[in-house]
């Protein structure tokens, strides 16, 4: 490739850019030339490349096609070496804005572009057949491992991801809506134009940086003026109306329940790779609500299926007019048409008036239209009917077509052969609306015969299909249709249009029926000599690959897209899906409506991860919940760990500590002296009301009736099913208020059961819950230096256990503030916990620390709140339980009411499975080698399992496991099926190193006669 | 995302809502009175309608108020919205 390309292909006039600027750009670091306006697409063939990519599977070269969202090959990574942070792969060419210093390379090719190493699969295509890869890598591990699977890694894939953080901005918003108009096209325009000055709010997107559509593509004059004018002062006029917003760079990707569309905003991309202007987002996600929805998105072309139909200078014929008018660029000087319908015929007049040579216009139909033939026939081009190219011949860019006839029998043949010299062959294969939106919103399609597409039919959401996408082909058609759906859609959402324009003056030639041919059928008996007739150029998917998933069973349009791949890659087969829908119903012999579409799915176009995330990311992904004594633990060094959104200490290690070293060190604290925690994050749920107590009495286990005013009690939630929802204490707080306390992660679900029975089974209920997790800031004490703690904390009152009853509370002055002090214990030690207003909770938490001085305080983290609360074998909810344990199951009948009537889950105890005798119990388990602490979830069985029959019987698992100081041990609690009936066995945790004995015991493994709670250490 | 109407709010998004799963199954008055198989099937078994049905939701992230929504399953349309304790509304579905 030459270091200075010129724009050969580029004419010297027309075209919407600006001639007065030069852009210079990088294509796989050749340095070439274009102008504002264009796209790298249009630039790239401006200076005649052509081969800008290598398929995915074969490797086969491959150019531009289309010139717009549904190129299939056209995939460039932009700033790899330039801006590595911010390089993006997979763009389309043809949608890639063009900028100064823009620097883009081909995706997928290795070594090079030109050479490509993978382009010898091309060879091997005949063995790479549909679903080739499960009849060929399969049956060893070590196969797939090291030979397969990098293989496909490294020979399919588009581009290269970024490795660093992406350091631009991204913003999500939320819009609502009367009217979205989608499609900024002659029929989107007049929707939007119909809908504009009404009072409704109009929101209109365009995925292309310039409003007109087709129009930019095409010769047309609307009411006496030119189509690109037209736009340009429909456009002047919805920027001048009050209520509409225009949207242009605006992909709407999905269309979703209710009239929710997302769209993809790309606010700055086209300025560049660089950083964005200081205060504008790279992309911004739009939400869009409406009341209304016109979808106005057009139509695609469909290529066509025959020999070597993949080569670059194969392009769409209504692309080559596209980058003709709109970007003055002449695609190739020696071209010829091949069609099944009259529409495309004005390419090749429009290309031969520019300029091009056009050697002939191959039409597959016997008889073609009136007016379009004439014209070219006219203008001395050669016209060919009842012919068809049936292969192509060239390497890097096409060089002849190979021109046949068609026989009667439908099938071409060879004895007619002439080959055509070209260096641009179009191809046109009509028009597949562009049903995507629709089809997402729910809405279902029907099969045309005399369109040969599929197009809307009943729609299930508030919507309005105008124009191509309709299945409207013609302008004047576009225009009326787009005028009335959007008045209609204004009215209809509660605002007054006025009469819409009805009719519209257009010069368009008139067109023909179509004549589908879904492929070019050879005469001979050999498929494969004609060469590969690609159907999906993005996965090489072939017409003989989806033939043979016909002979090998397939039926089904969603299996036969899965074996063959077609549809699949970033352009989701927008150019592919008709024609394999059609030459699938060929294959199978049935009626095209009888296969149908796969479904559409969004997006539309890819969208970046980070326009997904937004602003929510690092930092900002979730919210993070602090207590009010957060900066003293950060101060002390803590470690912390998530639980829920809370940021909890784990562990205070001192300087050379180790985790294992500093639990330890918090563990002897707490049973040796006193310990100290933020208890701040359990959830707390003020309960008011008359029948509070009744309320308590059907959502908890056991009994509330009888709990007198100063009291706490530990209760257990189940749910219906009679599994174990969650636990906690309660206290009564006066007659009719009750303070209930939850897990830290469970108390929005808590809070939510409990409103459930309130308001949809209890209404007659007088009862009020509200959350005051956050009014109360809690610093608990425990350890047998807890009660001299606390006498130094409340001088002159009297909290000594002899006094202060345990499961009992009292407000109380603690270090000079108004406190609640509950005499409650997670720990099996003396525990006070000290409730104080949360803005106190810092101040309450340093006098704790002042007045511990001397009796050996420490502050413990959760690690060894959860040492400290096993070794006495209370449970947690959520580590001991998941949902499939009963309280009997956990040993706790005792907390299990035989006096009440009902509760929530009662019934479910006595069902029989749950009534099983051997239901995994809650034991505690010692292994045999007391250094060993098993992995949490290890699995428990009988010895010597592991070396018997396989399966191996589970008899349980590890639910929590760590190392204790007190013990001098490993331990451990587990759910072991009879295990309450097993103290004293010696089972086998199965462990990856082989199995290792631990014997059951009690789960209480620690002060079982309960004297540390009143703070006489045992 | 759906758009729902909350009785006492007005419209708002999907997220601000919890599912409460089918609506106008009673709690049994008296369980203990049950079969095995009849508790079960009040505990576990719900109804999997295609096209209209009741069901309730939360307004969790706003007024957290319980109410009846009817939804069509298939278009993913809301048919009506009524309170706790109101019949679901007759009419053309």
């Amino acid at each position: 490739m030459s270091d200075d390309r010129t724009q050969d292909c580029r004419l010297p006039e027309g075209g919407l850019i600006d001639r007065s600027r030069r852009i210079r750009f990088r294509f796989n670091g050749a340095w070439m030339d274009g102008h504002p306006g264009d796209t790298l697409a249009s630039a790239l063939l401006a200076n005649g490349v052509h081969l800008v990519g290598r398929s995915m599977k074969y490797h086969r070269p491959r150019g531009i096609m289309a010139a717009g969202a549904e190129d299939p090959g056209g995939l460039v990574q932009r700033g790899l070496h330039d801006e590595p942070a911010r390089t993006d792969p997979d763009w389309r060419a043809t949608q890639t804005a063009l900028v100064d210093g823009l620097e883009a390379y081909t995706v997928g090719a290795w070594p090079s572009l030109d050479r490509d190493a993978g382009a010898v699969l091309g060879l091997a295509s005949r063995v790479m057949g549909a679903g080739f890869y499960y009849k060929i890598m399969h049956g060893s591990r070590w196969m797939w491992e090291h030979v397969h699977e990098p293989l496909i890694r490294k020979a399919a894939g588009f581009g290269v991801c970024p490795d660093q953080p992406d350091p631009d901005v991204y913003d999500h918003r939320h819009v609502h809506c009367e009217v979205l108009v989608v499609g900024g096209g002659p029929a989107g325009l007049a929707a939007a134009g119909a809908a504009a000055r009404s009072g409704a709010r109009v929101i209109l997107a365009e995925q292309d940086e310039r409003l007109g559509g087709s129009l930019l593509g095409r010769r047309r004059a609307i009411d006496g003026q030119g189509g690109v004018d037209w736009a340009a002062a429909m456009e002047a006029r919805l920027r001048a109306s009050p209520d509409v917003r225009l949207l242009p760079r605006t992909t709407v990707f999905g269309y979703h329940d209710n009239n929710y569309l997302v769209a993809l905003e790309r606010v700055t991309d086209h300025l560049g790779l660089g950083p964005a202007p200081p205060g504008r987002p790279r992309q911004r996600l739009w939400h869009i609500r409406a009341k209304r929805v016109v979808l106005a998105t057009g139509a695609h072309e469909r290529p066509l299926v025959f020999g070597d139909n993949d080569r670059p200078g194969i392009m769409l014929a209504g692309a080559a007019q596209t980058y003709l008018h709109r970007w003055a660029v002449l695609p190739g000087r020696d071209v010829v048409l091949f069609t099944t319908n009259d529409r495309a015929y004005e390419a090749a007049l429009d290309l031969h008036a520019a300029g091009a040579r056009i050697h002939a216009i191959v039409d597959s139909r016997e008889a073609p239209g009136a007016a379009l033939p004439a014209a070219a026939r006219a203008a001395g081009i050669r016209v060919m009917t009842g012919y068809v190219v049936g292969g192509t011949s060239g390497v890097r860019h096409v060089t002849g077509a190979s021109v046949m006839k068609l026989g009667a029998d439908g099938r071409a043949s060879p004895h007619a052969l002439d080959t055509l010299p070209c260096d641009l062959l179009l191809v046109s294969g009509g028009l597949s609306p562009v049903v995507h939106l629709f089809s997402q919103s729910g809405g279902k399609l029907r099969y045309d015969d005399g369109r040969a597409a599929f197009v809307p039919d009943r729609s299930v959401q508030a919507l309005a299909n105008a124009g191509a996408c309709n299945g409207t082909f013609d302008l004047a058609g576009c225009l009326a249709e787009g005028a009335a759906a959007g008045a209609e859609a204004t009215r209809l959402a509660g605002s007054d249009p006025g009469a819409p324009r009805t009719a519209f003056s257009v010069d368009e030639p008139a067109a023909a029926a179509i004549k589908p041919l879904w492929r070019v059928r050879p005469a001979l008996v050999q498929d494969h000599a004609w060469g590969q007739p690609f159907v999906d150029f993005q996965n090489d998917t072939t017409a003989h690959d989806i033939r043979q998933a016909v002979r090998e069973g397939f039926e089904s349009v969603e299996h036969v897209k899965r074996y063959t791949l077609t549809g699949f890659g970033t352009d989701q087969g927008k150019t592919a899906n008709i024609n394999a829908i059609g030459i699938q119903a060929e294959a199978l012999g049935r009626p095209i409506p009888e296969v149908g579409t796969t479904t559409f799915r969004p997006p539309y176009t890819p969208v970046t991860f980070a326009a997904m995330a937004g602003r929510d990311r690092g930092e900002r992904l979730d919210p993070a919940r602090l207590t009010a004594i957060h900066d003293r633990h950060v101060a002390l060094g803590a470690a912390f760990e998530d639980v829920g959104q809370w940021k909890r200490p784990w562990y205070y290690p001192r300087p050379g500590e180790t985790m294992h070293q500093a639990v330890a060190r918090e563990c002897r604290a707490a049973r040796e002296a006193v310990g100290v925690l933020d208890a701040s994050t359990l959830g707390k749920i003020d309960i008011q009301g008359p029948d509070a107590a009744e309320f308590l009495n059907r959502v908890y286990t056991n009994a509330w009736s009888k709990l007198e005013v100063g009291r706490v009690r530990y209760g257990v939630m189940c749910r219906e099913d009679g599994m174990v929802f969650d636990d906690g204490t309660t206290a009564r707080i006066d007659d009719t208020r009750y303070l209930m306390t939850t897990t830290t992660g469970n108390a929005a679900a808590v809070l939510d059961h409990l409103e459930e029975y309130l308001q949809t089974e209890w209404p007659d209920l007088r009862v009020r819950l509200t959350s005051v997790t956050e009014q109360w800031a809690t610093v608990s004490i425990a350890g047998p230096k807890a009660g001299s703690l606390m006498a130094r904390l409340a001088s002159g009152q009297d909290l000594s256990p002899a006094a202060f009853a345990f499961m009992s509370w009292r407000p109380a002055t603690v270090a000079g503030l108004n406190a609640r002090v509950f005499r409650i214990s997670f720990t099996g030690e003396l525990q006070y916990e000290i409730n104080v207003p949360w803005h106190q909770g810092g101040a309450l938490w340093d006098a704790v620390m002042r007045a511990g001085t001397g009796l050996g305080v420490t502050p413990y983290g959760t690690e060894t709140m959860h040492v400290l609360r096993a070794e006495k074998g209370f449970i947690i909810v959520g580590q001991e339980t998941d949902g499939t344990q009963t309280p009997i199951d956990l040993g706790m009948d005792w907390i299990v009411s035989k006096k009440k009537p009902d509760f929530i889950g009662k019934r479910s105890f006595t069902r029989s499975d749950t009534a099983r005798a051997d239901r995994r119990h809650l034991v505690g388990l010692l292994p045999k080698d007391k250094r060993q602490v098993f992995p949490e979830g290890s699995q428990i069985v009988e010895t010597g399992a592991t070396r018997g029959t396989k399966p191996v019987p589970m008899l349980g698992y590890v639910s929590s496991a760590y190392w204790s100081p007190a013990l001098d041990s490993g331990f451990a609690l587990a759910l072991v099926a009879g295990g309450r009936g097993r103290f004293g066995d010696t089972v086998a945790v199965a462990l990856p190193s082989g199995e290792q004995p631990a014997v059951i015991c009690d789960p209480v493994m620690l002060d079982k006669e309960g004297a540390r709670r009143d703070g006489h250490a045992a | 995302m759906l758009l729902i109407e909350c009785p006492w709010c007005g419209p708002r998004e999907e997220p601000e809502f919890h599912y409460g799963g089918q609506a106008h199954v009673a709690r049994p008055a008296d369980p203990a009175a049950l079969s095995d198989a009849e508790w079960a099937e009040y505990v576990f078994m719900r109804d999997n309608t295609k096209g209209p049905f009741a069901e309730r939701w939360c307004h969790s992230a706003g007024c957290r108020r319980w109410f009846n929504v009817l939804r069509d399953t298939v278009s993913h349309r809301v048919l009506a919205v009524y309170r706790m304790g109101e019949a679901p509304p007759e009419g053309p579905r």
